[in-house]
């Protein structure tokens, strides 16, 4: 890349020159944002159902969510992410908006499992929400029922680049 | 010892009741189990379970509601901690008016199972002291566990 202002190179100390290589890069204030964002996703734990056991196998000490800065947070207000893990009724709809509504900007969401990407064996069932997309807006969807930690692992990792994708203002429909 | 207990439990009811009021007695999975018509469950019977010298059956452990489409069923699984013995006791009543009468007087532990079978299979259990809905709101329609319930999952917000 051409460095503004090093138009005559030869006049300088090559060794600065070389430091100056490595050390300095460009780039956008939103996509040096987005890369520190998806450095430490703070989840909320949102845990209705059996998925919520595989969530927190994938917090645990084999998977270990703390080696991508993911890190389980008990309240709306210290969080950016929320992963919906279990099934969501009718009733718990509404708890779910709430603790949503609560979270600070930026915020994303993840579905895990069948139940709340679309209601999963209890489509027909009277009292669950076919899908948590019907009540919030949802980044990425995992499938499975539960999804391995290997899965929800790559779940996070789709919503980091889907991050950084659209800081470089691509707009992401699909994965 | 299942055998004869079932055999004591039916000849103390039958004592009772002065005639041959169960319909079948077997065992099940090696427990004693006896079903019964609704129109033979009354209150004596449930305090000569509960409080009979050799039954002693002191504990209710689950009360279940089943819709079998010609007739419908409450379960009542009961067990005695003096005496270390079980009995499944099954109630049935006809469909179109399904009434059986509360166990809530001599077991307190009828009182929220009864409402449950009675908010999700809308059956009536005279006798107990405050049947209204435990799981779903107040103003719901219908019972859904029961076979003839349809769905609308869009009617009701969650599709």
């Amino acid at each position: 890349m051409e460095l503004k202002g090093f138009q005559e190179l030869e006049k300088y100390d090559p060794r600065i020159l070389e430091d100056v290589k490595k050390n300095v890069f460009f780039t956008k204030v939103d996509q040096l944002k987005a890369w520190s964002r998806t450095r430490s996703f703070w989840p909320l734990s949102f845990g209705l159902a059996c998925c919520a056991i595989e969530m927190m196998g994938t917090g645990g000490s084999r998977f270990d969510f703390d080696r991508f800065g993911v890190i389980f947070r008990a309240s709306p207000r210290h969080s950016d992410v929320m992963i919906v893990a279990g099934t969501v009724t009718g009733k718990m709809a509404p708890v779910l908006r709430t603790l949503y509504d609560q979270m600070p900007e930026p915020k994303w969401v993840i579905a895990m499992g069948s139940c709340a990407t679309c209601g999963g064996p209890y489509k027909e069932a009277y009292s669950v929400l076919n899908g948590v997309d019907k009540i919030v807006p949802v980044d990425v969807y995992v499938s499975g029922c539960p999804p391995t930690p290997p899965a929800l692992l790559d779940g996070i990792d789709k919503l980091r680049e889907k991050i950084r994708m659209e800081a470089r203002g691509e707009r992401v429909t699909e994965g | 010892m299942s055998q004869e207990l079932l055999d004591l439990i039916v000849e103390k009811i039958h004592t009772l009741q002065g005639e041959e009021v169960i319909e079948e007695a077997k065992l099940n999975f090696e427990k004693p189990m006896i079903i019964l018509g609704s129109d033979h469950w009354n209150l004596a019977t449930a305090k000569l379970l509960h409080d009979e010298e050799s039954l002693q059956f002191d504990f209710l452990s689950c009360v279940t509601g089943v819709d079998y489409e010609e007739h419908m069923e409450v379960i009542y699984n009961l067990y005695s901690t003096k005496l270390d013995h079980y009995l499944y006791l099954k109630v049935k009543t006809p469909r179109e008016e399904p009434v059986i009468m509360s166990a809530d007087q001599v077991w307190k532990a009828a009182d929220y199972m009864e409402r449950e079978t009675y908010d999700l299979l809308g059956i009536d259990f005279p006798g107990h002291w405050r049947l209204k809905r435990i799981l779903l709101e107040d103003d719901w329609e219908g019972h859904p566990l029961r076979k003839d319930y349809i769905t609308d999952k869009k009617a009701l917000g969650l599709d």
